[in-house]
């Protein structure tokens, strides 16, 4: 159990911290003219970011306890390879799909 | 819920785009055109993100149940989500408090999570950094990570978009996601441990943020960048909670702008070359 007193603690300061770190940027410097190195820097910022957020997402999910499952992996890639040719609807039916069903052989 | 959440975005955005008009003393032919076309745009981005609708339902879902089986009640589990929006790190959160951990080790840990924030923050200032305070402090708390991505593909695709559009655009993005973030962390906390674990609903958000990164691979220095991005949080797995996410992405971030550098110096040299 979490206490109440804890739990309030954490979660205003969590609320108010992530609408700082959202807003920084933007609130902060909105109307300035960001210098050409940063802009060049921050259109790599999709790729650089989200792939990081998904690799231990597949290697070593929670849902496992960490343990590496060959099913998600395998589950990853072909939602990987159905949104680069297809559709993001596609790769999302792909990707739990893919996951069920090597679950289900496996 | 969904519809009148749409209609109070709709109705921020318009206000703003009504405010900068009034300035700039155009005639109510044009007022009435730009405001056609913002609707467009801001219609344009909730189509452009109901494919995600598919994966923030099950990502929010699982939040309210999870949340309800650390304990927690109804009003802390959802004032939780709508304070903070950003599932992962509250995920992250609850976990180390029911393991716990003292309070500051949990807010940090979750803080760090959402730091990469910081650079969709950022890298949205080009685009609508020129809209009002308040307006931009709205953008900052519907800041997630589909908006971000979705909205700055569509930037990118075209540039041919007005400042007023880009922000009915944002918005539009979010009109979609944010009633469904709350109304399903509700049914979750309410239908609680009747949703099976075999569903394995954990695993939307890998499959959400593949669908979303996919699509920005369109140049050398992008897949550069993410392939260097998957090959630095593996190597960097051991940091604390969302620094190594941190690390990775900066290192990214600089493989694949000095690779579009290297590109471009290599195009004129080859374009001198050519001439002499």
């Amino acid at each position: 159990m979490i206490d109440d007193a804890t739990f309030w603690t954490l979660t205003l300061l969590l609320g108010i911290g992530t609408f700082l770190i959202r807003f920084s940027f933007l609130g902060f410097f909105g109307r300035r003219k960001l210098p050409d190195w940063f802009v060049l820097h921050l259109k790599y910022v999709g790729v650089g970011v989200l792939p990081a957020m998904v690799t231990p997402l597949v290697l070593w999910p929670q849902a496992t306890g960490g343990e590496t499952e060959p099913a998600r992996i395998i589950a990853a890639l072909v939602t990987f390879l159905v949104a680069l040719r297809l559709s993001v609807t596609g790769a999302l039916v792909a990707g739990m799909g893919t996951l069920y069903l090597t679950q289900a052989l496996f | 819920m969904g519809g009148a959440i749409a209609n109070a975005c709709q109705a921020v955005a318009h206000r703003s785009i009504s405010v900068v008009l009034q300035y700039t003393d155009q005639s109510s032919h044009e007022i009435r055109k730009v405001a056609r076309m913002t609707r467009a745009a801001f219609w344009q981005g909730y189509r452009d993100c109901t494919p995600f609708v598919a994966v923030v339902i099950p990502f929010s879902l699982l939040f309210g149940v999870v949340a309800r089986d650390a304990g927690l009640d109804i009003l802390q589990v959802m004032t939780m989500s709508v304070l903070v929006i950003a599932g992962a790190s509250q995920f992250t959160a609850l976990a180390l408090l029911q393991e716990h951990a003292p309070v500051y080790i949990a807010l940090t840990a979750a803080l760090a999570v959402n730091l990469r924030m910081a650079l969709y923050s950022a890298a949205l200032v080009p685009h609508v950094g020129h809209a009002r305070l308040g307006v931009r402090a709205l953008m900052a708390y519907l800041m997630v990570d589909q908006a971000y991505a979705v909205a700055v593909k569509t930037y990118e695709e075209k540039p041919g978009m007005s400042r007023e559009e880009k922000v009915a655009y944002y918005f539009g993005v979010m009109a979609l996601i944010c009633p469904f973030w709350y109304g399903c962390t509700l049914l979750g906390a309410l239908i609680g441990t009747a949703i099976p674990a075999s569903l394995q609903l954990d695993f939307a958000a890998p499959v959400c943020f593949i669908a979303i990164t996919a699509p920005l691979l369109r140049t050398l220095p992008h897949m550069l960048a993410a392939a260097v991005s998957v090959v630095c949080a593996i190597l960097f797995a051991g940091f604390p909670a969302g620094l190594g996410l941190i690390a990775a992405a900066l290192v990214a971030m600089l493989v694949g702008a000095q690779t579009e550098l290297a590109l471009r110096r290599r195009a004129a040299r080859r374009a001198s070359g050519g001439r002499a």
